[in-house]
């Protein structure tokens, strides 16, 4: 039983998968929103996708939805080519990034639009509109218009009418941008429960990478129409694939250099007259090849005695972030490059035990660093 | 003062323009038909002073209005008018949906070539685009020569001098202002509230007739009413294609002021005929400060 709790149907061969790209490409006259893509997405997953501004991704769920066709390749929905099944034929629903709210409807109408088109009773129709309103909090507003209401509120109506059909898929365009960070997190854990309940597959696209780390199953890191890296959040988080994705998600130091195989690790040499960073890592680079490592802050301790451990970089502190339960030294090396370290305040002293202009010397172990290819 | 200069400005328009014109015919049809120049007594003679003004009031009278409730003839006319102005507007609506439809759709590069091309029959006198449709519609004129060529009839029909080429000629010529309207709202419509509709299971079709003709609404009860207001008195389109059959208030009018010479009684159906445009009038208002306050 306990084997089973561990939701990972992309690692199990057997299992199909409820969506499927194959070779995705998307042209608007000559430009490319969406290149080559392929994807498997499975049931139950909660998906997200999460990349710049103008990236492709809505135009993705777009071609979920049913509102384009591929240029190029096949979308496989439930093992079926979904290309000549319209929109309104496709067991998914779409909440909007522009809510696309009825403005001629009032919140409750526009809640119950999709279940009437189902031809559900009136009394069936009024308890689930009922029970929506009650998820997104807007009892209190069914009767107004789009217009008479804020744009969290809308946000709302518009997740809670794309909720209301239960569909098999739901695809969700940053679905939670207009609310704020107390309401973003409950409706984050709302949706979530939505999900292991009714076992709905979810997309959703977002700007917020803590809000994707939080609710995905796996999130898809998008880059000009391409994708970068498809993981788990800890994957994506601990081994970024490329320089791209690691600087992409959360917080990072990239250091530069020249890579050499030296016996079990890595040597990068990142700057003259300095010993090499030391770092373990599967890739497998030719001597002299350019290469980068990628460290976390949090994994960069801070010293005032030289450690005895590998890569120890002298440097000066020269600016300090004080976040309440941490702090985040930007710390001047050699070169001038600056490397984030972290640490936390355990100690509950307004005294800094490090200040501005300190000497220091930070480290972090062979494991706690990624080798990334250029 | 600024202020008071720029709201005075639309105020002095509307008296100039509406509030005297219609005091002086107001006053003309509480006046007696009388064989002179101008042809009513009585007359306002400043020169007599307060008596000669106490004089005046005392010989108006409601006479004339008493009058057009005796003979059926004008309140014939005026229901007459009123049905024509409703199947025409219905007809005008008819036509023009589907032409602001395709062009709210059509590609945005082209939109503006055709709107130029709805405006554009202004460009010419509307008299001569009437006198125009008596060549098309006449008995040898050239719809009946093209549809004798064709074969579809073996002898022409009668359009001409009837209440068909009276709508053709209304729907003709207010075609754009139903279609202006219209097109400025559906425009202006946003394309993802297809896409939603859709998306949550409507076909092509329903999702028209629950999101774009809803949403549609002011732009088409603007058109109408743009259509109806001008119909109602019109004249010229009934007396030049019309026949003995079409009856409007518009040629009654006519016949009274410039036939009969009976300025009073002619005055008196003007009167009346402004009092039943008020209604639509006050009502086009209301639309269109709804129309403003939801958008706003
Ligand atoms: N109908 C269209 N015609 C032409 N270009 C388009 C069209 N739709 C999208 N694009 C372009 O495709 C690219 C991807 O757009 P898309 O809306 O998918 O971005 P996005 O990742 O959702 O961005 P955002 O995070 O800002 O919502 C953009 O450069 C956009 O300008
Ligand atoms: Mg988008």
């Amino acid at each position: 039983m306990s084997a089973q709790t561990v939701f990972a149907p992309w690692t199990d061969p057997n299992e199909k998968p409820l969506i499927r790209f194959q070779g995705v490409t998307k042209r608007f006259g000559d430009f490319t929103a969406v290149d080559s893509i392929d994807l498997d997405i499975y049931a139950r997953e909660f998906f997200a996708l999460l990349g710049p501004s103008g990236c492709g991704k809505t135009t993705l769920m777009r071609m979920l939805a049913g509102f384009e066709t591929p240029t190029e390749g096949t979308i496989w929905l439930d093992g079926q080519d979904v290309a000549p099944i319209p929109p309104n034929k496709r067991s998914t629903n779409m909440m909007f990034q522009s809510y696309a709210l009825f403005p001629h409807l009032s919140v409750r109408e526009n809640i119950a639009f999709g279940l009437k088109r189902e031809g559900k009773s009136k009394d069936e129709i009024h308890a689930r509109v009922e029970e929506m309103l009650r998820l997104v909090q807007l009892q209190k507003f069914a009767a107004r218009k789009p217009h008479q209401i804020s744009g969290g509120q809308r946000q709302r109506v518009a997740l809670a009418r794309s909720l209301a059909k239960a569909p098999k898929l739901l695809l969700l365009d940053e679905p939670l941008g207009a609310l704020d960070k107390k309401l973003r997190e409950e409706t984050q854990f709302e949706l979530m429960d939505i999900q292991e309940k009714t076992g709905t597959t979810f997309v959703i696209v977002t700007h917020d990478q803590e809000e994707a780390m939080t609710v995905a199953s796996r999130v898809a890191v998008m880059d000009a129409g391409q994708l970068k890296q498809v993981a788990t959040p800890p994957q994506i988080y601990e081994n970024p694939n490329s320089v791209y994705v690691a600087d992409f998600i959360g917080e990072v130091t990239i250091l530069e250099g020249t890579a050499r195989k030296d016996g079990e690790v890595y040597a990068l040499d990142w700057a003259e007259g300095q010993p090499p960073i030391l770092i373990r890592s599967a890739l497998d680079l030719p001597d002299g090849s350019r290469g980068y490592v990628a460290v976390r802050p949090e994994k960069v301790e801070i010293h005032h005695e030289k450690p005895e451990d590998d890569n120890v970089l002298r440097g000066k502190i020269i600016d300090i972030g004080y976040l309440g339960n941490l702090s985040t030294y930007h710390v001047e090396l050699a070169n001038g490059q600056i490397i984030r370290a972290q640490n936390f305040n355990t100690e509950r002293s307004t005294r800094q035990t490090f200040t501005w202009e300190d000497e220091v010397w930070v480290n972090f172990t062979t494991a706690c660093g990624v080798l990334l290819e250029s | 003062m600024r202020r008071f200069a720029l709201i005075i400005v639309p105020y002095l328009w509307l008296v100039a323009l509406f509030l005297v014109p219609f005091i002086i015919v107001l006053k003309i049809s509480l006046s007696d038909y009388a064989v002179s120049i101008p042809p009513y007594t009585p007359l306002l003679d400043f020169s007599a002073g307060w008596e000669g003004l106490k004089r005046f009031f005392s010989q108006l009278d409601f006479d004339n209005f008493l009058f057009l409730t005796t003979d059926d003839l004008y309140w014939k006319a005026y229901l007459s008018s009123l049905k024509i102005a409703v199947v025409a507007t219905f007809l005008t609506l008819l036509v023009g949906f589907p032409i602001a439809y395709g062009m709210a759709k059509a590609e945005e590069s082209w939109r503006p070539m055709l709107l130029m091309l709805v405006i554009l029959p202004f460009w010419t006198s509307f008299l001569i685009r009437v006198y125009s449709w008596m060549g098309i519609l006449s008995q040898d004129g050239y719809l009946n020569q093209l549809l004798l060529a064709v074969g579809l009839i073996s002898e022409p029909l009668r359009i001409l001098n009837t209440n068909t080429a009276v709508y053709i000629g209304i729907v003709y010529t207010y075609l754009p202002f139903m279609v202006l309207p219209i097109y400025a709202t559906l425009e202006k419509l946003d394309g993802s509230l297809l896409e939603a509709a859709e998306d949550l299971g409507c076909s092509r079709t329903s999702a028209f007739w629950l999101v774009t003709i809803p949403l549609s609404i002011p732009g088409i009860v603007a058109g109408c009413f743009l259509v109806f207001i001008p119909t109602i008195g019109e004249f010229v389109i009934p007396s030049l294609l019309g026949g003995s059959e079409t009856l409007m208030i518009g040629k009654v009018l006519w016949d009274e002021f410039f036939s009969n010479r009976d300025w009073p009684l002619a005055s008196a159906v003007a009167v009346i005929l402004l009092l039943i445009l008020v209604i639509p009038i006050v009502l086009f208002q209301r639309n269109e400060q709804k129309q403003r306050e939801a958008e706003g």
